[in-house]
């Protein structure tokens, strides 16, 4: 978990070096978040989220459905204002981020008009931008020459969001953002879609795609940001997250156990069930340890979870206690 | 914030600040050709209706202005067409907010009122030939007549005057959803098009209808443009009307757009 720290320490350095004193010759970060909150009434979407993502990073923003992703992304396109914090896209506010053709977004469902071809579309939008890639190419890069001249409305899930992504590649953004890109397609599709994107990137390109699902995660980005009811709960490479989601489960039987005692004594939320408590912890052996020695507690069971149980312990929702160092790790302060 | 000199200015081009590029709007004109209900109501019924009522020998021949009845009628189903065909494109943007093309269209440099005038010049191409095909179907009949320069200037003023509707159009586009705008444009205007004269004569009415079919949105936009056959005394009302209702059109479709497009 020191590695956490370590990260958000080189984050933060990162950050104060961005924010106030341009690098001479150098890039400032694609996308740069500081302690953006938003709120809708009195639903906290985002909740003090701080992030940097430099150029050319390949950035997976997982968490669970209603975890802020869609507003964080409408946020960085200026198509949400923070209500409070600040949002930069290269240095700059990101309304004219986007007037200037650095940032495209894949964005969810919908933004295509049935009554144009596929042609037509990427024609449509390429007038819409200064200056544009060939729209022969990029059809060829998002695999869709074949479906030049069908109508948008006849094409499968898969084919249209192939089309929107030709549309994002059109102005060559030096950001391009990608809002659960592959939510609908199949195994196949969604393959060919990320052999596609993997192409792209090694280009050079900064990509942040938000994503629910964990192998997609796991596979395509070089960094993870994993994000739980508008906080981030961890940021750092496939690896380190997964070392450190990886927890193990803690079982034991413990008759007329009293569940606010053991979570305070633990330090971590407990499960009660009958006479068997369960405990989702990565700090097995002290818990294993504490319920040994400090309680009744025996028929101790210690079970490694897999990846996706470790997501969704990461993600869960009452685990405000045992994250709270992981929470402050990720830059979220 | 912060926005430190980089090295990260706009590509130059002719059309580089979010303005109105002329594809955009042959493309939004293809869209509205290949709508076929649209293409039916605004080229076929407006042709078809001058057929039904300005070929009718009991009065067709008969004396207005500088013309005859026929005439009238002419530019009367040249306007109810162009008023459907103007109002059927601004309204547009209803399918296109539901489609979230509107969306779409904010992530790209195209500045809002770009839209709004793409929207408008579109429609204007469809009410241009909604209006060219009634007079051409009319001029087949030979029943028309009037002077060479009132078939001219009735016909621009038709047209340019059938803009008034673009506005109503992204109005009601913005107001109401997608699924029944159409529905709705096609009752609400053939209620306007009662009421401006331009199925009945104003004069057929009941006295108290009359005045109140004065206040509604096509009478001072119809008496304008049959001004030039009928001769008949010029009225500010007329221009009131018109002006008010352009007022109250544009106002409504500003309040909406705005509404639409602020960032939330």
């Amino acid at each position: 978990m020191a590695r956490f720290v370590d990260r958000a320490a080189r984050a933060r350095v990162r950050g104060a070096v961005t924010s106030s004193t341009p690098v001479p010759g150098g890039c400032p970060p694609a996308v740069e978040l500081r302690d953006v909150h938003k709120h809708f009434g009195q639903v906290a979407a985002v909740a003090g989220v701080s992030l940097d993502v430099q150029p050319g990073e390949v950035v997976a923003y997982l968490g669970p459905n209603g975890a802020g992703k869609t507003t964080t992304i409408d946020m960085i396109l200026g198509l949400a204002r923070p209500s409070s914090g600040t949002v930069a896209v290269f240095g700059l506010d990101p309304t004219v981020a986007v007037r200037r053709g650095l940032v495209s977004a894949l964005m969810q469902g919908g933004g295509l008009l049935k009554d144009l071809t596929v042609a037509e579309t990427l024609q449509y939008t390429s007038h819409l931008f200064p200056s544009t890639r060939p729209v022969a190419e990029v059809m060829q890069r998002a695999g869709i020459v074949a479906i030049a001249d069908r109508r948008v409305g006849r094409c499968s899930g898969g084919e249209q969001q192939r089309l929107r992504f030709a549309m994002a590649l059109l102005p060559d953004p030096k950001l391009l953002l990608l809002d659960e890109p592959t939510q609908g397609m199949d195994v196949e599709a969604r393959r060919g879609f990320w052999a596609a994107i993997r192409q792209d990137a090694s280009a050079g390109r900064t990509i942040v795609f938000a994503t629910h699902y964990l192998e997609e995660a796991d596979a395509y980005a070089d960094r993870i940001v994993l994000l739980r009811k508008g906080r981030i709960v961890a940021d750092g490479t496939a690896a380190e997250v997964k070392a450190m989601a990886a927890g193990r489960t803690v079982r034991a039987t413990l008759p007329g156990a009293d569940r606010a005692e053991l979570t305070r004594l633990l330090g971590t939320d407990v499960e009660v069930r009958g006479d068997t408590i369960i405990v989702h912890t990565p700090n097995a052996d002290d818990v294993a340890r504490k319920l040994l020695n400090e309680t009744a507690a025996f028929d101790l069971e210690i079970t490694a979870r897999g990846l996706e149980d470790a997501f969704v312990a990461l993600t869960a929702e009452p685990t405000d206690l045992p994250l709270a160092d992981v929470t402050y790790g990720g830059g979220a302060q | 914030m912060n926005t430190p000199a980089v090295q990260l200015e706009p590509a130059g081009s002719r059309w580089a600040r979010g303005g109105v590029h002329p594809a955009l709007v042959c493309l939004e004109v293809r869209r509205l050709v290949r709508n076929r209900r649209t293409l039916l109501f605004t080229m076929v019924v407006p042709a078809m209706f001058y057929l039904i009522f300005g070929l009718n020998s009991s009065y067709a021949a008969n004396r207005d202005g500088s013309g005859n009845v026929s005439a009238s009628v002419l530019i009367s189903m040249a306007l109810y067409g162009a008023v459907l065909a103007t109002t059927s494109g601004g309204a547009m943007v209803s399918i296109e907010r539901a489609a979230g093309w509107s969306r779409q269209l904010r992530i790209t440099p195209l500045r809002p009122a770009a839209y709004v005038a793409i929207k408008m010049a579109s429609s204007m191409v469809l009410g241009a030939a909604s209006v060219a095909i009634v007079y051409v179907v009319a001029a087949g009949t030979g029943k028309p007549s009037m002077p060479a320069w009132v078939w001219v200037v009735t016909a621009v003023l038709v047209w340019a005057g059938s803009l008034l509707f673009a506005a109503f159009g992204l109005f009601v586009g913005y107001l109401l959803p997608s699924e029944n705008v159409m529905q709705v444009i096609g009752f609400v205007l053939m209620l306007f098009s009662f009421g401006g004269g331009l199925f009945i004569p104003l004069s057929q009415f009941a006295p108290a209808l009359r005045t109140l079919a004065r206040f509604t949105p096509l009478y001072g936009l119809n008496e304008l443009v049959h001004d030039p056959l009928t001769r008949s005394p010029f009225s500010w009302t007329w221009v009131a009307n018109l002006v008010v209702w352009l007022a109250v059109f544009t106002a409504g479709a500003v309040w909406r757009f705005r509404r639409d497009t602020a960032r939330v």
